[in-house]
């Protein structure tokens, strides 16, 4: 490995592009959110499959749009939502490694179900770390090249893989994620639970909701009917990612990657983060329904998608 | 299990799947917020690297844990060896350990355009609202709303406010706000609905200073009026209000 020099130049940025890693973890007594992937499960393939590090940066595309043009030979991977790669115009396949060359033209189109896509490149984007990570949070002005989502003719840094030779994986159609129908978020109850009382939880469990068009990084409102907390006021708390809060409108709003750390809003508990990717990849109208289950369950589930992940093969494309 | 002396006790929830909150009451007082913040650093040491990361606020501490090394049995477990078993009295009756920091700030109706509202909700004058703001010890309760923000309490009651109805697009760094009883500079140039009545030149959030904030959670600060021209050597600037 060397020094880092200019791996691609941004020919367009598309509607929202981002440099993230994992996130941004420990600064919240500063209160800094954690940023990082709204689909940590496409994000962790993405990186794989380039054999990198599970923290190393990538870009983020919401919707699509985003060109990028190689400045040296190295291997990149796309996955996550359904919009088209293509290398040079021609479609080529996501969830797979590609080998591209000095000056190729990678562009990912726009999306129709799923939103959010993830570009790595071998060794991950070299970016100096803010406060442990480089993940951009825009609402900060922390991460990424300047704090702000990737404009034409940024420069990203990769290490000079050129001289490298590169074996070309997949990621098995059994483990790739379908983005399509309705959703059921399974949720563990918590926080002010106990304030809304069992016609509240009667009418948010078994009602379904629609993803407004208000949802960002922050947050993922929801439409549906009206949930009443028997609570008016409290004392501002810390958020945890996906707490659903119930705002005096009763709307419901999963919580995200770029939350406030603290608010003062009761919160029903969180939905499970194995199901965040199922609410982030999708277009307002998408309908969502919620699931009670227990803190217990959702640790064995946690271990068990775990297991599963660490002990997936990637297929060898010969 | 032994009980605390003389102290609510803590009550514990979950609030996800790897977060579990603890709550030390449910009003805004120094003797609580001091709890909040013996409990995160004696938690901080006692579960080590099974914590990813804490939010202490007014009354309540999320933990924040990794659910691959510790499910919630153990945490818990910790929690009651670590806070249930020394006397906590004894610990926050303990002096603050840094002296309280003065913040300067030029008060004017050019640099605080809420003072005026504030004069005429409370049937004060703008001098006295300017020096009741200055007339009290305030304690850091939370860090949170976006880096750096503190907030800091509680302001006389005659000063209190609610929020704007209408919240700024912009409100500029450095601007000093109330919000109910309590009141804060915003460190970056920010949306607000804080009613503003000054600004500091200090800076209160520097992504490239050590440390990067001059305060933290626990901390007391106090407010200290200055001329136009003070601010301007302390290198303060009036930036826009839209």
């Amino acid at each position: 490995m060397s020094a880092p020099h200019t791996g691609f130049t941004v020919l367009q940025p598309g509607i929202l592009s981002l440099l993230q890693d994992a996130g941004r973890f420990g600064q919240h007594a500063i209160g800094l959110t954690n940023g990082g992937p709204l689909d940590p499960y496409s994000f962790n393939w993405a990186n794989r499959l380039c054999g990198n590090d599970q923290n190393a940066c990538v870009i983020e595309t919401s919707i699509g749009g985003l060109t990028l043009q190689a400045e040296m030979d190295t291997q990149i991977a796309v996955t996550g939502g359904d919009a088209p790669l293509t290398i040079n115009g021609k479609p080529a396949l996501s969830w797979q490694t590609h080998a591209v060359k000095k000056g190729d033209k990678v562009a990912i189109g726009f999306s129709t179900i799923a939103s959010r896509h993830y570009l790595a490149v071998k060794d991950g984007f070299q970016i100096e770390p803010m406060f442990g990570s480089c993940a951009t949070v825009a609402r900060e002005k922390l991460g990424g090249l300047t704090g702000a989502p990737l404009k034409a003719g940024d420069s990203l840094p990769c290490h000079d893989t050129s001289q490298d030779s590169f074996a070309n994986f997949k990621v098995d159609e059994s483990l790739r994620p379908h983005y399509r129908g309705d959703i059921t978020l399974r949720v563990i109850l918590g926080y002010q639970q106990a304030s809304f009382d069992h016609i509240q939880k009667a009418r948010f469990f078994n009602n379904a909701f629609e993803l407004s068009d208000k949802c960002d990084r922050m947050g993922f409102r929801l439409t549906g009917p009206a949930i009443q907390s028997g609570i008016s006021g409290m004392l501002s708390e810390g958020i945890c990612y996906g707490a659903i809060q119930i705002p005096a409108d009763g709307h419901p709003i999963v919580l995200l990657n770029d939350r406030q750390t603290i608010g003062g809003y009761p919160k029903m508990g969180a939905v499970l983060s194995l199901d965040i990717p199922m609410l982030t990849q999708r277009m307002p109208g998408t309908v969502i329904r919620f699931e009670a289950i227990t803190i217990d369950e959702a640790q064995r589930q946690l271990h068990l998608a775990n297991y599963r992940y660490q002990n997936a093969k990637l297929s060898a494309i010969p | 299990m032994k009980t605390l002396q003389s102290h609510t006790p803590i009550k514990i929830e979950v609030a996800g799947e790897n977060s579990l909150i603890l709550y030390f009451g449910e009003t805004t007082a120094p003797e609580i917020s001091a709890r909040v913040q013996q409990a995160s650093k004696k938690l901080a040491i006692a579960l080590g690297d099974l914590i990813i990361d804490q939010v202490t606020s007014y009354a309540s501490l999320l933990l924040i844990f990794d659910p691959l090394k510790a499910d919630q049995y153990a945490i818990r477990q910790v929690i009651h060896q670590t806070l249930m078993s020394t006397d906590e009295t004894a610990d926050s009756a303990a002096p603050a350990s840094k002296p309280c920091l003065e913040l300067p700030v030029y008060y004017s109706e050019a640099s605080g355009p809420e003072l005026a509202l504030i004069s005429q909700h409370s049937g004060l004058s703008i001098e006295e609202v300017i020096a009741l703001h200055q007339s009290l010890t305030y304690r850091v309760y939370a860090i949170g709303f976006a880096p750096g923000f503190a907030f800091l309490g509680q302001v006389d009651e005659r000063i209190a406010m609610p929020r704007l109805s209408t919240p700024r697009l912009k409100v500029p760094r450095g601007a000093v706000g109330i919000a109910d009883r309590q009141t804060a500079i915003y460190p970056e140039v920010s949306p607000g609905g804080w009613n503003l009545i000054g600004l500091c030149p200090k800076r209160m959030f520097d992504p490239e200073a050590t440390p990067t904030m001059p305060v933290s959670v626990g901390d007391e600060v106090r407010f200290k009026a200055i001329s136009k021209d003070e601010f301007h050597a302390l290198g303060g600037e009036i930036g826009d209000f839209q």
